[in-house]
């Protein structure tokens, strides 16, 4: 694709963001889901900085995702009711994990570095659901919001004010898609690419891959956790289920949904799967088999992608 | 105290029987296909309310002998139709689509039998303890264990003694040789998928009689069995076997303890293993690293 034609699709995907809260009624959704489709888009970014352009297969993104989430809603409820330290406490805490994680599986390659990434993805899951007086358990950790932000000058609602918050989540969007973007386009970024492409020819010209992993990896948590914290601010709720592996098989399909080789794929891929999420459970019980359906039509149909399969239709 | 803690040993021991047999069929799934099975929970469970559905015509061991294998047979199926055209591409695929099976079964059981615990009846002579002093060692649990040990002897001798067993293996370290060689890999792999789906079956019946029915039977187990495959080393079904009944004792021994972690002790098992020995107890070494 052209530079002037990968302009104007980055100038396309911010319009609609910014109105997103405009016109996402006319899909049957509402400001807060449209909140729900940034964060969930953040966390399959970060999930696709690890799938699509390392090349490596994790399947655990829900850890750090909901690390994120429980950090910033014990932070809020139990420290200092802050919505800025909650979010810095929830990042720290993924960002520290994936470190230890990343550590331990950085030199497993192929499925077996998914079945780590799998099983690890468990153990927080564990954690909080058992923990019951910290946590509150199966429950989910509730009895507490999120704080407006005092920014000196004036103060943000975010609370109250729908509108307000979706903009507040759309600028650490904004933030953490520049820095993935510039991270990519950096000789970081490239050596990721070259890893993912031949992973051998990478290791004799010197890349040293297992810390470029390894540093893809905590990334790719850092950022999840992030999305982490919004989504348990969006909600002022933790929910164990944020932490277990079905939400990391969320996040996987919202990338191979929208083209895990493009960069704004997974965008597209949360997008989708959030409306149709909010669509099939408010109107059936059996969710699961219509979210299972989807997954198995995604894999037989759309390997590639939306993305992909546009981007092949026009190289015809 | 020692009563407590040989109870809670033996009972590990029972459950990690469970993950093995778990275990031991996604092993060898992945061994020869390269496919994460992620609906090997949810075949567990169809085999456990296929053994409910079927006991009324043909009692518990009627049952027990007929679940497993049509549970396999609905394995084949799957595998024929919706696996087979993924092998050869990247194993996210296979995982992906197996995930979504997961979901399907698992609310497709609960539309079929409702969400609430059903009793699974096992004969009554099998119910009683075999003795006053050790009251947990009932004749089912025995039975259980028993059991276990004939399947897994059973899969390891046609792992070694038949010709099927011996391609299987072949086809695990190099399938293209194999293919090369005049078998049909695409039966081979059926017929793998089939025996590794056989055991997820069994194990769904005899976890049935000792928890009773529920949807999430399966996805609560599927957990632990990667943690044994990873536990005993990618590759090796021996290291399977060992690492299941491992997590199984530690997740028992746990039990004893500090219960609340009974769940989390595996994922510390993995982790020392992996920072000890990332091939495994028993991986090759160099093929997965």
């Amino acid at each position: 694709m052209t530079v002037a034609g990968r302009r104007a699709i980055d100038v396309l995907v911010w319009a609609l963001l910014l109105t997103m809260p405009w016109w996402i009624p006319y899909l049957g959704g509402y400001t807060a889901l449209g909140s729900r489709v940034v964060v969930m888009a953040l966390a399959a970014m970060s999930l696709n900085f690890l799938l699509g352009f390392t090349g490596v297969l994790s399947f655990g993104q829900a850890a750090y995702f909901g690390l994120g989430a429980y950090g910033a809603g014990l932070t809020i409820k139990y420290l200092v009711p802050s919505t800025p330290l909650g979010m810095l406490v929830g990042v720290l805490a993924g960002t520290l994990a994936s470190a230890i994680i990343g550590a331990l599986i950085v030199r497993l390659r192929g499925v077996y570095f998914a079945m780590a990434t799998i099983a690890f993805g468990q153990v927080f899951y564990f954690i909080a659901y058992r923990w019951n007086a910290v946590t509150g358990g199966d429950d989910g950790l509730s009895g507490w919001r999120r704080v407006p932000i005092d920014l000196g000058v004036t103060k943000v609602d975010i609370l109250g004010n729908d509108l307000a918050f979706y903009f507040m989540v759309l600028v650490c969007f904004a933030v953490a898609v520049a820095v993935m973007a510039a991270l990519l386009r950096s000789p970081f970024g490239r050596s990721l690419v070259a890893i993912r492409e031949n992973e051998r020819r990478a290791g004799f010209l010197g890349i040293p891959v297992d810390f470029h992993i390894w540093l893809s990896f905590v990334l790719s948590g850092l950022f999840a956790s992030l999305a982490g914290t919004l989504y348990a601010l969006l909600n002022n709720f933790a929910d164990p289920h944020d932490l277990h592996w079905s939400q990391s098989g969320e996040f996987v399909i919202m990338a191979v949904l929208g083209g895990m080789r493009s960069f704004w794929g997974p965008l597209l891929g949360a997008g989708i799967f959030v409306l149709l999420e909010d669509y099939v459970s408010t109107r059936t019980e059996n969710w699961m088999s219509f979210i299972g359906l989807f997954f198995v039509l995604v894999v037989l149909f759309f390997p590639r992608g939306l993305l992909g399969l546009i981007r092949r239709r026009a190289a015809r | 105290m020692t009563q407590l803690v040989l109870y809670n040993v033996f009972n590990g021991l029972i459950i990690g029987a469970f993950y093995a047999l778990m275990a031991l069929g996604l092993s060898l799934i992945l061994n020869l296909s390269g496919v994460i099975n992620f609906a090997h929970g949810g075949f567990l469970a169809i085999g456990a309310y296929l053994a409910y559905a079927l006991m009324p015509w043909v009692g518990f061991w009627g049952a027990l002998l007929l679940a497993p294998v049509l549970a396999g047979l609905i394995g084949v199926a799957v595998e024929r139709v919706l696996i087979r055209p993924l092998y050869g591409r990247d194993p996210l695929y296979s995982l992906l689509l197996t995930f979504g099976l997961a979901y399907i079964i698992e609310d497709g059981t609960r539309y079929i039998w409702g969400p609430q615990t059903l009793p699974f009846s096992v004969p009554a002579w099998l119910q009683t303890p075999l003795s006053s002093a050790f009251f947990f060692l009932t004749g089912y649990r025995l039975f259980m264990v028993l059991l276990v040990v004939a399947a897994v002897t059973g899969l390891f001798l046609i792992l070694t003694r038949t010709r099927l067993g011996m391609r299987i293996r072949a086809g695990a370290q190099d399938l293209e040789t194999v293919s090369v060689l005049g078998v049909n890999v695409r039966i081979l792999r059926s017929l793998n998928f089939a025996i590794g789906i056989y055991l997820a079956g069994l194990a769904g019946v005899l976890a049935a009689g000792m928890l009773g029915l529920q949807p999430t039977i399966g996805s609560a187990l599927i957990m632990p069995s990667f943690v044994a495959i990873i536990v005993g080393g990618l590759g090796s079904l021996p290291g399977t076997l060992l690492g299941g009944l491992l997590i199984g004792v530690a997740s028992g021994l746990t039990g004893v303890f500090f219960p609340s972690a009974s769940e989390a002790v595996i994922y510390a098992v993995m982790a020392l293993v992996l920072l000890f020995r990332p091939r495994g107890l028993l991986g090759e070494e160099g093929r997965f690293l």
